[in-house]
């Protein structure tokens, strides 16, 4: 079975999240992923790959593997993390030029943390513009490549 | 320490509860519990229409137009002045420099104040506890300067330590920059000491009474600080709105901060000439509606009592500091004798963000964070607390509220 595309990720998560009748059912669910988010080893808990929320710390690692993007994180904050986990869920083990374009509805549809995305008490926006910013990063290597 | 059982009734709080719209609204779909008053208080109705009334009666630009409007606008300005004066218990009204806040008021005697008198190899004493409004712009003017920032440290309660001040006090000292109430752990700093020990050596003060002035009485003859910092928004009223007292012949010896309309006397292309106090630091149109309702805030402070609202916060933070002791794994950060109105504390393998999040979808406004103290948080092993603050018109209620929020939060995050 081919990899699902970002766009059916986010709808699984949306519908997902539908099942849920209160703001605790959510929030425990998130928790749960962060909880189940495997570690970041510690070698890659360094200043480079921190993410500097005014809070909450993120630490995020990408690799690039036959044309795809591969994301690690980890967070010191678990709601924050499972919010991570989420979106290394729909982002990791696509190409470039998709992360590239992914407009992360699913944010916003699942209508929880709207606010968390936009105060600067979090990673979460820088997070997904480091993560958009690796995506290009690897697009240009992934140029340089095509033309050698 | 025994959890009280009651609050004494010090204060008619359901009668100011009423006065103050926004408590009546819902959060998340719950009655809103505002524990974030450090930040920011909220503002009773009286303030409000303090506004509205001004921009729908009688809005103009102030001190030189001749027109009635112009005139009542001036006045109620002017007004303000005078009630701060006396909120404040300055000897003059020129005394009184109104600002955006704060940190204006402290980033204008850095700059002015600040660069006519420090030399290099002066020192600038604040202490391990200050805001980074204390901090930031006293290490500006060092490295412009080649001045030194020295630090008094803080004890483990959270109290600074008199000996370190006094041994760090010396000739080369040229300036004492000290906040009066700290923003991150309630702590009561014995100011009026520390000024009269600078003062012995030469060294001039400011007090950053951010926090302290909607708590404390504030007399500034009587501490004898040279300069004193405020903003309007934590004691009650509008944003975008402060005060910086300074002693009267300081304040005229210092060079201007802004130039502009109001500031000047004359103006030639050859050469200007400055304003009289205070107009000489008010450069620009200011912030004529805020002022006007900064001056309903203090009277509504004035007129309950700041005793009573005092005696009535200290209840709220016996009684918050007890029952939060009762939680396993919460450490409180912050546990000097002298405190006012806030609690901060930490839970054991919880970040204090998780927490806040939590307690918000229950309504729960509080603070999470380093209260822009990093190096204070440093101090104390962490990266932030979760702080509660109260008001005037928080209840034991809203405490208990906050309490089984916390209960709830812990079992959902741990």
């Amino acid at each position: 079975m081919s990899k699902k595309s970002i766009i059916e990720t986010e709808q699984e998560i949306i519908d997902d999240f539908s099942l849920f009748d209160s703001w605790e059912d959510k929030y425990e669910y998130i928790i749960d992923l962060g909880k189940k988010l495997p570690l970041l080893e510690e070698q890659y808990k360094t200043e480079e790959n921190k993410i500097k929320g005014c809070q909450s710390t993120v630490w995020l690692v990408a690799s690039y593997r036959d044309g795809k993007v591969f994301f690690k994180a980890d967070s010191d904050a678990v709601i924050v993390k499972g919010l991570v986990s989420m979106l290394i869920t729909v982002l990791s083990g696509h190409q470039p030029d998709e992360i590239i374009a992914a407009k992360l509805d699913f944010i916003r549809e699942i209508g929880m943390f709207t606010h968390l995305a936009q105060t600067r008490s979090n990673g979460l926006l820088a997070m997904i513009k480091q993560m958009k910013n690796y995506a290009i990063a690897y697009k240009t290597i992934q140029g340089i490549e095509q033309k050698q | 320490m025994k959890a009280p059982n009651s609050i004494p009734q010090v204060l008619d709080v359901t009668s100011i509860r009423n006065q103050f719209p926004i408590l009546n609204r819902r959060v998340k779909e719950k009655p809103l519990v505002y524990l974030d008053n450090a930040a920011t208080s909220q503002k009773p109705r009286s303030v409000i229409d303090a506004i509205s009334d001004y921009y729908t009666n009688y809005n103009a630009n102030i001190h030189r137009g001749i027109h009635t409007l112009a005139e009542e606008a001036t006045m109620a300005y002017e007004a303000t002045r005078h009630t701060v004066q006396e909120f404040i218990g300055a000897a003059f009204p020129e005394e009184i420099i109104f600002t955006r806040g704060t940190t204006e008021g402290i980033n204008l005697v850095a700059y002015t104040w600040g660069r006519q008198h420090i030399i290099p190899g002066d020192e600038i004493l604040i202490s391990a506890m200050e805001h980074h409004s204390n901090i930031v712009p006293w290490q500006i003017l060092c490295e412009e300067k080649d001045a030194v920032l020295k630090i008094i440290p803080v004890n483990d309660h959270g109290e600074l330590s008199m000996d370190a001040y006094l041994e760090l006090l010396n000739e080369r000292t040229k300036l004492v920059s000290i906040v009066q109430v700290s923003n991150a752990l309630g702590t009561v700093n014995p100011v009026k000491e520390m000024i009269s020990a600078a003062h012995k050596t030469g060294a001039r003060v400011l007090v950053d009474g951010a926090q302290s002035a909607v708590h404390l009485d504030i007399d500034v003859q009587d501490l004898d600080c040279d300069f004193f910092a405020f903003s309007a928004h934590k004691v009650y009223g509008p944003t975008g709105i402060g005060v910086l007292y300074g002693k009267k012949e300081l304040l005229d010896s210092m060079p201007v901060f802004q130039g502009g309309g109001e500031m000047i006397k004359e103006v030639t292309f050859e050469k200007t000439t400055y304003n009289d106090l205070p107009y000489k630091y008010e450069a620009g149109t200011p912030n004529i509606a805020d002022t006007i309702a900064f001056k309903t805030a203090l009277d509504f402070v004035k007129e309950i009592g700041k005793a009573s609202i005092r005696e009535h916060e200290n209840n709220l933070l016996d009684y918050a500091t007890a029952q939060l002791q009762q939680i396993p794994g919460l450490r409180i950060i912050g546990e000097a004798r002298e405190k006012v109105s806030l609690v901060s504390f930490v839970i054991k393998g919880i970040h204090p963000q998780d927490i806040g999040i939590i307690l918000d979808n229950m309504g729960i406004a509080v603070r999470t964070g380093h209260h822009c103290t990093q190096p204070l948080m440093k101090r104390f092993g962490i990266s932030g607390t979760v702080r509660a603050s109260f008001a005037l018109y928080n209840t034991r209620e809203e405490i208990d509220t906050l309490i089984n929020g916390l209960q709830k939060a812990i079992k959902m995050l741990l």
